[in-house]
């Protein structure tokens, strides 16, 4: 049984499809990297998954234990968040919100978990903290740690090594790497294929030459190929 | 110095100076409470629009005669906040330019509607009045006080109980929307609290200077402090801080309350402005 599955989904705004006839699932312990020029729609995929936006046709099921919204996400950086006065503690706190239903504060069991994912992250030390002070490669911790709190089993990065520097990329995928042998299922979108082809057990393509299937696959049907044009 | 005190607990004596207090303190406090969410979430302006659509929905209901105006112009300010927070990133007119529209429609439409079908003698009296709210803080009968009170005390509340959600949608509404919080619904609600609170502070500031009380406590507070929850606190202390001395100010030196009370609230962000720069250089 796959965790996502994702049948004849199209995508798009309005009344403009983005993309048409795309099928892929995502299994458990997988680590799959989405790529695709920019416009292919790949944020717009990202925003469906997430139930942020109706899918314009197709449909996406939740199998597996896994819940529509036990999805954790770790979002591109907005402006707002560049120069918001909030600790470390009280950012990665907040990914707890979605276990709190209604209640208004958050529990024991909660804040344990917030100082477990912290701990993960190796940012325990930087927990009191103003997130506008710290790195680039800091604050995408941070974010991680969040989305840990938010969601164990499967996550979903769009782009988590933009604008960050080789070395602390380095680091970001051997993060990422070490969560997936962990059993976090990852979904990664991604500019970077080298990285998408080393990491990644499967890839997707979406765009002009769409592809899904095992990275071995991938290498075979000439996908490398199109990735030497580019 | 005795003079002055004395002068001070002689004007106490007048249960309008007591109330303009009371009502003066609490509203500070509720606007300030959201104004650290507003003006993190790029919506500064948003007092001022919204309250320039209270102006007009004002002028509206003086036209027709009504005798309850609040239950008129809070269902108008709250429907135009909705509209305004509601709409998210991807609509047509961005966020600035439609409280721009907004604010500057309301205010001429106001206007117009003021002279043309005006009933009192002393037009720009009225204008000038509910723009800067120059006295009718001072005529605050106890029902008024009561109402203020009894809102004040609902926003804290609601302000509390949903503070770490509040915290959620400000930061990052899409995450806390990808999961499973339902961020539309906070969303809804900080608009119509906002838009309660300004109907509120029009009584107290006027409508032109009510964006100065959202503002200022949540700036001042953020040179400063570094976690939300310090800011948040800290806004609150200033803005209560700031209108009791600015009322006190005013009743003793007999200028206009609202802007006197702003004045206190720049000066206050100067100094906090001040202290952000000394401790930022020290470490």
């Amino acid at each position: 049984m796959a965790y996502v599955t994702c049948k004849n989904l199209s995508l798009g705004y309005e009344s403009k499809v983005v993309v048409e006839g795309l099928n892929f699932a995502v299994n458990r312990g997988d680590y799959l990297c989405i790529i695709g020029e920019n416009g292919s729609g790949k944020s717009t995929l990202m925003k469906t998954l997430l139930g942020l936006k109706a899918p314009l046709g197709g449909e996406i099921l939740f199998s597996d234990g896994l819940k529509k919204n036990e999805i954790g996400y770790l979002p591109q950086q907005t402006v707002v968040q560049r120069d918001f006065p909030a600790s470390v503690y009280e950012i990665v706190l907040s990914g707890r919100l979605n276990h709190c239903g209604l209640k208004p504060f958050y529990s024991r069991e909660d804040k344990a978990a917030a100082k477990k994912n912290m701990e993960r992250m190796s940012i325990t030390a930087l927990s009191g903290r103003c997130y506008r002070e710290l790195s680039g490669g800091q604050q995408q911790r941070v974010l991680l740690a969040r989305a840990l709190c938010a969601a164990e089993k499967i996550l979903l990065l769009d782009e988590p090594v933009s604008g960050l520097d080789p070395v602390v990329t380095a680091e970001m995928y051997a993060l990422i790497e070490d969560l997936n042998r962990q059993g976090v299922t990852i979904i990664m979108i991604s500019h970077d294929l080298q990285a998408a082809l080393r990491y990644a057990s499967h890839i997707l393509q979406i765009g002009k030459t769409p592809f899904f299937g095992t990275k071995a696959d991938y290498r075979k049907e000439g996908g490398k190929d199109d990735a030497d044009a580019r | 110095m005795t003079q002055m005190l004395d002068k001070l607990t002689q004007y106490l004596q007048f249960p309008f100076v007591r109330y303009a207090l009371i009502a003066g303190v609490l509203i500070a406090l509720c606007s300030s409470l959201l104004g650290v969410t507003l003006v993190l979430k790029r919506f500064s302006f948003i007092g001022d629009g919204l309250s320039h659509v209270a102006f007009g929905a004002m002028a509206v209901a003086a036209v027709l005669g009504l005798r309850h105006e609040m239950l008129f112009i809070l269902p108008v300010t709250v429907f135009c906040a909705v509209l305004l927070l509601m709409g998210g990133k991807n609509r047509k007119i961005k966020g600035d330019a439609s409280v721009a529209m907004i604010s500057v429609g309301s205010l001429a439409v106001g206007y117009l509607i003021m002279n043309l079908f005006s009933t009192s003698g002393n037009l720009s009296g009225d204008v000038c009045s509910t723009l800067f709210g120059s006295t009718s803080i001072l005529t605050l009968s106890r029902t008024d006080v009561y109402l203020c009170v009894a809102l004040s005390v609902i926003v804290s509340a609601l302000f509390i109980f949903f503070y770490n959600k509040i915290f959620a949608v400000t930061f990052d509404e899409d995450f806390a929307g990808a999961t499973g919080v339902r961020a539309g619904a906070y969303n809804l609600l900080i608009a119509v609290v906002i838009a309660v609170i300004i109907v509120l502070a029009m009584n107290l500031v006027g409508s032109l200077l009510i964006s100065a009380l959202v503002i200022f406590p949540a700036l001042s507070a953020m040179r400063v402090f570094k976690t939300f929850k310090a800011v948040t606190v800290c806004a609150a202390i200033f803005s209560v801080v700031c209108a009791a001395l600015g009322i006190l100010i005013s009743v003793l030196a007999g200028t206009p309350v609202g802007s006197t009370i702003v004045a206190v609230d720049i000066v206050g962000f100067f100094l906090f402005y001040g202290i952000g720069f000394l401790g930022g250089k020290r470490k």
